[in-house]
């Protein structure tokens, strides 16, 4: 890539080295969404359906995991990766997969507590009927799943910000090897550290972009869905 | 909808049935029975327990104290019961999506579906409504909907918790002409209201409530033109019963 080139330029040139980075970065943060909206909205439906002994402490924690720090998270999934931990056979370390664990680390719990919340708001306005029609502990879990949906797709894009976003847990576990787990954000830290504003720069346009474009896709999926379900 | 023939939930029996929340009692001592034929229309001022009671018969609501059974046994089970709530729920979904719901909860076979929604919006006079948002419909409407989702899981027994509250004269009777084709088909229909002129036009049987307890019951005509105890006299002069 030429120093002399503008932001702009590598963005509007397509730019290869800036694509591989842009994909690798859409593909771990959108593995990690989709792996942690697997866990996360399951055991945010759970939790807000079911009641056990701890269930306030239970919330309070996942609550506060919401704030995890990513770097505590990549700490944590290095210790568990690295060659003497208990998963250091895999051999994921310094993988992209790393990545993709330790930002599913970071965002089931974002998931799983706004699904909580989320579950357990319509539940309260859904319990008499549901009980009414002799509805099953599974099929009132679908259901409460599936009438949030639109709702819940808020939850993912808060989880898809906070990956997007982040960097210090992908920089531990991934390593920032260029060509194979550098993301945009690894990327834009790095350069600028080294001087390369305009890779850093387009790097960052482009993120901008993407969080902008996800959100309206969002948000037009939801308007579309309010339209059609209410 | 079918014709069916009197259900095993009837008759319920409710013998000396109390229903308090810490210090308040909500139902005292509540010695009932829900027989089939004519609808049964609870009366009473707000307050006085009328919710609660369907609830319990629904089996919603255990009791505190006392015994219900439902055709002799004492299990909760609403196989064969609905309840349409005073402000009745709208799942997010269009109206025919929630009949759709009901019919599947209630395990009815998915290839009479179609035609069953078809019929019960038919029934509620909402035909041209399967496809439009449940949540977006008029109150009337709504109630309209609930009555049908209420009729999917073709309940022997049909408990309604003031179904024309709020609602104008004309949905209040497109409400009442429901449940009257409803009722002539040979389910059972238990509901409360406040309104006299409503109990007046629906009722066979009914029963006064006033404090959690049964005041009077008796036939329709009778007990509006002549009742027995002072709080049936005060609630149908129009007086205020408090």
């Amino acid at each position: 890539m030429p120093d002399d080139t503008s932001a702009l330029q590598l963005v509007l040139t397509g730019d290869p080295t800036l694509l591989a980075i842009v994909w690798l970065s859409l593909l771990v943060s959108g593995s990690a969404v989709l792996l942690s909206a697997i866990l996360g909205v399951p055991l945010g439906a759970l939790i807000a359906l079911t009641r056990f002994p701890g269930r306030e402490t239970v919330i309070v924690i996942l609550n506060a995991l919401m704030g995890l720090p990513p770097v505590v998270a990549g700490l944590l999934v290095y210790l568990a990766l690295s060659r003497s931990g208990p998963l250091g056979s895999l051999g994921l370390l310094f993988t992209p997969q790393a990545m993709v664990i330790a930002q599913t680390v970071l965002v089931t719990p974002i998931i799983a507590a706004l699904a909580r919340q989320t579950v357990e708001d319509l539940w309260f306005e859904y319990r008499d009927e549901l009980a009414a029609m002799n509805i099953g502990p599974g099929r009132r879990i679908a259901t409460l799943i599936w009438d949030a949906r639109f709702s819940l797709v808020t939850a993912l894009l808060a989880g898809f910000g906070r990956a997007a976003a982040e960097v210090g847990a992908i920089i531990i576990v991934g390593g920032n090897i260029e060509g194979f787990t550098r993301t945009m954000t690894t990327t834009i830290a790095l350069e600028t550290s080294k001087g390369d504003l305009p890779l850093a720069m387009g790097l960052g346009m482009v993120l901008i972009a993407i969080v902008i474009v996800v959100n309206a896709l969002a948000w037009g999926a939801r308007r579309a869905g309010e339209r059609y379900a209410g | 909808m079918t014709m069916r023939a009197p259900t095993s939930d009837l008759p319920i029996v409710l013998d000396n049935l109390s229903v308090s929340a810490g210090a308040v009692t909500i139902l005292d001592r509540v010695s009932l029975t829900i027989s089939p034929g004519a609808p049964t229309i609870l009366i009473g001022p707000n307050g006085s327990g009328k919710t609660t009671l369907l609830r319990v018969l629904m089996g919603l609501q255990p009791p505190s104290a006392g015994r219900i059974t439902w055709g002799g046994r004492a299990d909760a089970a609403p196989e064969k019961r609905a309840l349409v709530f005073q402000r009745p729920t709208m799942l997010r979904r269009s109206a025919g999506a929630n009949l759709y719901y009901a019919l599947k909860a209630a395990g009815i076979p998915r290839a009479t579906h179609e035609s069953r929604v078809a019929d019960l919006l038919q029934l509620v006079g909402l035909e041209n409504f399967a496809r439009r948002p449940a949540r977006r419909l008029s109150g009337g409407e709504q109630q309209r909907v609930a009555l049908a989702r209420a009729l999917a899981r073709d309940p022997a027994l049909l408990m309604l918790d003031e179904p024309a509250a709020s609602l104008d004269p004309a949905a209040t009777k497109a409400i009442e002409d429901i449940i009257r084709a409803v009722a002539s088909r040979g389910v059972k229909v238990v509901m409360s209201t406040h309104n006299l002129g409503q109990a007046r036009r629906l009722g066979g049987e009914i029963v006064l409530m006033h404090r959690g307890r049964v005041v009077e019951i008796g036939a329709a005509a009778k007990l509006l033109d002549h009742p027995n105890t002072p709080e049936a006299k005060a609630f149908v002069s129009g007086e205020l019963l408090i």
